[in-house]
């Protein structure tokens, strides 16, 4: 086993209802990678998130993560999930939500060390004006600033995003890829993206998933390999340019 | 309400006083558990569960008489129907794929409806309302240390477990990647509405025991940041509506158990109305 190599999938199958969702899948992802998991709806994308925590079971093949099950790893990684997941009416301030990053068998109740942990976490997210704030007071970029820092808060080696561009305008984007970048030096980075389209300039790779499987590096995407992801014809949205009343200017 | 006061500290009104006391202590259990069940928005499981107590009681009541197992106290029977109601709702809204609400929905009447039965086959009278809605001015001093012994288990529990009880309300799937066994405490918080559920079928019944367990937490969420001030705030709140409404009834010669729904139904609704209206301007 190559110690680089963080995720290994192989010729993994699953199925939800008789409906095949992932078919003979083999993934590696190396360490230190930032990739951008993209893909139709329906094709799979949040399932092999579900996959790689361990939440979930291949009916056939195997994962491993850092050489094991992935319900043996899952203390190593961080997860982000949809905040619109999340009940919005809850009454929790962003300290209550982040400490819980530090949940653990043994934690009944939160030390002095993990309350200096997750303020640790909250500062690297630049969230620090907004302890005491109520989470559900929060923008959705703020919020997912949040649940960031509540994933940073347990020190993963790898960083597992789902959906973090959903509902966002592009300036928190732009924030969160920052953060992002910053992070990736000392960990993983796998986000979900819904928007095949974009795909910010520090992905390093894209994993496309419809049943299949592919990861390509972001300088080979091209619109023949997107017309291939969904089987279609379709323009592609270039972002690389700046948009003038005029028409596009090149620079 | 000055006579109400006179009526407590009258040394013949011993089952007011019991039921004032009675009110404040079961208070604690209904705020801490009412804000578990509000957050996590299983008020329908709690449903299920209080009215399988009826199933449990009738039980009880059915082999006491047929059988001859006169230690076999209704009580016993509303406590072994909830639990076993507790963890099967629990398990059914965990791996229920589909039809999760006709499960339960089925639970709920099967409960209640053989209850019934089995009080119909139990020779002798039994008065069905002061279990369906209530009567908190039957409860002895033996009610009491039942509540006292409730109180003292579930603020033990809850303290312990807080961090854990919280997660589970507020994002379940998070803590078990964090490598902790979500289903047991969700489950030991179902076990534990189950009981609370038991003990305030006293005072307000099986069919309004929902009401006292969801409207105050419900009017709580209005003004508390943190779960646990959403507790303390439902604490209180359940305290004022049990005692407010037992003043009542005694003074009107209402029955206690609607009358208490009817005071913190008509405050949630109003305030309810109040603050859409202000959050419109």
């Amino acid at each position: 086993m190559h110690n680089s190599h963080e995720i290994i999938l192989a010729k993994v199958s699953f199925a939800y209802k008789q409906r095949r969702i992932l078919k003979d899948v083999d993934l590696v992802v190396k360490k230190g990678e930032f990739a951008s998991i993209v893909g139709p709806n329906g094709g799979g994308k949040t399932t092999l998130l579900k996959l790689i925590l361990g939440l979930i079971k291949p009916d056939k093949g195997k994962i491993l993560i850092f050489g094991k099950a992935p319900d043996k790893a899952r203390h190593n990684i961080g997860y982000m999930p949809q905040y619109a997941h999340l009940d919005m009416a809850f009454p929790a301030n962003v300290m209550d939500v982040v400490l819980m990053g530090r949940l653990a068998r043994k934690t009944l109740w939160f030390s002095k060390k993990d309350r200096a942990r997750a303020l640790d976490a909250i500062d690297e997210v630049g969230m620090s004006d907004f302890v005491n704030t109520g989470f559900n007071e929060l923008s959705g970029g703020q919020k997912q600033r949040i649940l960031i820092a509540r994933a940073l808060c347990s020190d993963p080696a790898i960083l597992l995003l789902d959906e973090p561009t959903a509902n966002v305008d592009h300036q928190t984007e732009e924030n969160l890829f920052s953060i992002l970048k910053k992070l990736n030096s000392k960990m993983t980075i796998l986000l979900v993206s819904h928007d095949i389209g974009f795909v910010s300039k520090y992905v390093k790779s894209v994993i496309c998933v419809n049943r299949q499987v592919v990861i390509h590096p972001t300088t080979i995407m091209n619109g023949a390999l997107i017309k291939d992801i969904y089987h279609g014809d379709l323009k592609m949205v270039r972002h690389d340019h700046r948009c003038a009343k005029e028409g596009h200017i090149n620079d | 309400m000055i006579d109400v006061f006179h009526a407590v500290i009258d040394p013949d009104n011993l089952f007011l006083r019991y039921a004032f006391i009675m009110g404040g202590l079961a208070s604690i259990s209904f705020g801490i558990i009412g804000t578990f069940v509000t957050t996590k928005r299983i008020g329908y499981l709690a449903g299920a569960i209080s009215h399988s107590v009826f199933g449990g009681i009738g039980l009880a009541l059915f082999l006491q008489v047929k059988a001859n197992l006169a230690w076999f106290d209704p009580i016993l029977g509303a406590i072994l129907a909830a639990i076993i109601a507790a963890v099967t709702v629990g398990l059914v809204s965990l791996h229920a794929k589909e039809r999760e609400d006709t499960i339960i929905g089925t639970i709920w009447a099967l409960g209640m409806a053989s209850g019934i039965l089995l009080i119909d086959k139990t020779p002798g009278y039994f008065n069905l309302s002061s279990y369906l809605f209530g009567d908190i001015l039957l409860i002895s001093s033996k009610d009491l240390l039942y509540v006292g012994c409730l109180d003292a288990l579930i603020l033990g529990v809850c303290v312990l477990f807080f961090n854990r009880f919280f997660s589970v309300c507020f994002d379940s799937e998070f803590m078990s990647l964090r490598g902790i066994n979500t289903t047991f405490f969700y489950l030991l918080l179902l076990i534990l509405t189950a009981l609370t559920i038991v003990l305030l079928v006293r005072i307000v019944g099986i069919v309004l025991v929902i009401a006292l367990l969801t409207i105050p937490p419900a009017i709580a969420s209005f003004y508390a940041k943190r779960l646990w001030q959403m507790m303390l705030y439902s604490i209180l709140l359940c305290t004022l509506f049990t005692w407010a409404g037992l003043g009542v009834s005694y003074s009107f010669s209402l029955s206690s158990g609607p009358t208490i729904i009817v005071l913190s139904g008509a405050a949630y609704l109003t305030l309810l109305f109040i603050h859409y209206f202000f959050k419109k301007k």
